[in-house]
């Protein structure tokens, strides 16, 4: 998704100008945005604290400026940077973090962005844009060039299935049909249940949506998954972020201040390192049994 | 700087702080003299000041009423309920607050943003920023600094209130900077440090002209000016009693 990224915000700035800062990196991602850009491009080196604080300054003199790392970087070290000089005054900066969960996988626990997404949302002013396919992040930075306003933008690796047709983006959409469960997804991780459900007979699989925008604003839920809700009354939410602050207790908050008739909910979320051994993205996924597979059986065991 | 405007900024900055029962008055009075001759002989339209050490808003309330930019309404307001005069500052909600600061290693970020872009879009115009000297124990403002060192940004003015005490005793015995300007020569900005209660002083440093970012280390007294607070640590926290503010005003009244 960095590659697309890189290219929607070189057409984003021959629209209209901003300014870009990166905490050193972007290595063989960025370069052709750096080179658009001259000196509105710039990188503030090792000091995410300070890149934070002197976007917010850029941004109240009335240019917008994007903020780029790896997202553990770019939420956690200068959130203090995030919630008081970019969300108490409303400032339009963009923050872009790669690899959200456990993209960076081997790459050790300090590199995965496991609170990303349920931290910064604590943050008044802030939108949430999780990108689930890489078409998707071409209208998400078109989409974050017109918002004037913190937004955050979740990068991580496409799995789309290569012969799978993607309906146009929304905030929510519904990827397959199915006579079983609700199931919600968030994020790139939807691609690997894209790939399974895909072979299966739509009598035997559950109706997939994915869900890329947050908060979760109730105006937002399409009919058609509340229809689904109504229907089935049994849910399921997949996402790779801890429990505390994801979407799954944002759905489940929406469900029970709607009073929709849910008979059964079920949350697959990340849980950190359980065994305490390491390993790339899908053993961390596995170990959390989070990846399509361990959740579809998950889901086939009987209602208890 | 005419004496009788920092007679008045001061009587006017101990009322406030008294009628609202609130202390951080040590920090605003070693901030205060220099604040005051920033506002009303320094700043243009175009310049922009970010106080960065939060704690000292009463004395930029103060110096925004001197130069008519508050009114007395506004300042008995201090503290107050439904108010915007809070003891850190607010930003946004007056064109010379633009903004709200008070966790310390943040203002000189956003100066150097504010800074940064005037350059950018070629705007005129010099940014102040105001950090206190225990504040510099914030790993933040040496980011900062390295990268206003870095961008030459010659439109920076960043003023540094060393009144010597901070939140719970003196900088030497707490996580000692001094000597703080060799820390900050070492950078590549150009250094100066005077008297912080000199404006005069403060004055020259301030027109010399520079390609690099200036620093102006401003050395201070903690409750400068009212003798039983003077370089007291206690007053960085307390408000005052009755009678001590009445002493505060006679001294004041009486001082030349």
């Amino acid at each position: 998704m960095r590659n697309v990224t890189c290219q929607a915000l070189v057409n984003l700035y021959a629209d209209s100008r901003f300014v870009f800062m990166t905490g050193d990196l972007g290595f063989m991602a960025l370069e052709p945005l750096q080179k658009a850009m001259g000196h509105d491009f710039v990188n503030a080196g090792v000091a995410e604290q300070n890149m934070v604080s002197v976007a917010a300054g850029i941004a109240s003199g009335g240019l917008q400026c994007w903020v780029y790392s790896i997202a553990p970087f770019l939420y956690a070290r200068p959130f203090e940077q995030i919630r008081n000089d970019v969300c108490l005054h409303d400032f339009d900066v963009k923050l872009v973090g790669n690899g959200g969960g456990y993209a960076y996988g081997s790459m050790g626990s300090t590199h995965h962005a496991l609170e990303d997404y349920g931290a910064l949302l604590t943050l008044q002013n802030m939108r949430i844009f999780v990108p689930a396919f890489s078409e998707d992040v071409t209208v998400l930075v078109k989409k974050m060039g017109s918002w004037r306003g913190p937004v955050y933008l979740r990068l991580g690796r496409c799995e789309k299935p290569k012969d799978f047709c993607l309906p146009n983006y929304a905030p929510w959409r519904r990827l397959l049909s199915g006579d079983g469960d609700v199931l919600i997804v968030t994020g790139p991780l939807v691609g690997g249940f894209v790939e399974i459900m895909g072979q299966m007979d739509s009598t035997h699989r559950p109706e997939l949506w994915v869900l890329s925008e947050l908060p979760i604003l109730p105006s937002d839920v399409p009919v058609e998954l509340i229809q689904a809700i109504i229907t089935k009354q049994q849910v399921c939410v997949v996402e790779e972020h801890v429990a505390q602050g994801g979407v799954g207790q944002m759905f489940a908050h929406f469900i029970l201040s709607t009073r929709l008739p849910v008979q059964r909910f079920l949350h697959f979320h990340a849980k950190g390192y359980l065994s305490g051994l390491y390993g790339s993205q899908a053993f961390h996924r596995k170990e959390c049994g989070i990846d399509a597979q361990g959740v579809l059986e998950a889901i086939r065991q009987p209602h208890e | 700087m005419d004496n009788q405007l920092i007679k008045k900024a001061r009587l006017r900055l101990l009322k406030m702080h008294y009628e609202a029962n609130i202390g951080h008055l040590g920090g605003n009075l070693s901030a205060l003299d220099a604040m005051v001759y920033l506002h009303s002989k320094v700043l243009s339209e175009e310049d922009i000041f970010v106080l960065s050490k939060g704690h000292s808003a009463g004395a930029l309330y103060i110096a925004l009423w001197v130069c008519g930019r508050l009114d007395d309404a506004s300042l008995s307001m201090f503290h107050q309920e439904g108010g915007k005069m809070t003891g850190h500052p607010v930003g946004g909600w007056h064109q010379n607050i633009p903004f709200s600061t008070g966790s310390l290693g943040h203002g000189l970020g956003l100066a150097i943003g504010r800074a940064f872009v005037k350059r950018l879009k070629q705007e005129t115009g010099h940014v102040f920023c105001f950090t206190s000297d225990g504040e510099w124990e914030e790993g933040s403002n040496w980011e900062s600094l390295m990268f206003m060192a870095h961008h030459k940004l010659d439109n920076l003015t960043l003023l540094v209130d060393a009144n010597g005490l901070q939140g719970f005793g003196r900088t030497v015995d707490i996580v000692s900077l001094e000597p703080l300007i060799t820390k900050f020569q070492a950078f590549n900005v150009d250094v100066q440090e005077i008297d912080g209660h000199d404006t005069t002083a403060l004055a020259a440093a301030l027109v010399l002209q520079s390609t690099q970012p200036k620093i102006i280390i401003l050395r201070t007294v903690k409750g400068h000016g009212i003798s039983f607070m003077e370089d007291r640590m206690e007053w960085h926290y307390l408000p005052m009693t009755e009678a001590q503010y009445r002493q505060a005003v006679l001294e004041v009244e009486q001082s030349s």
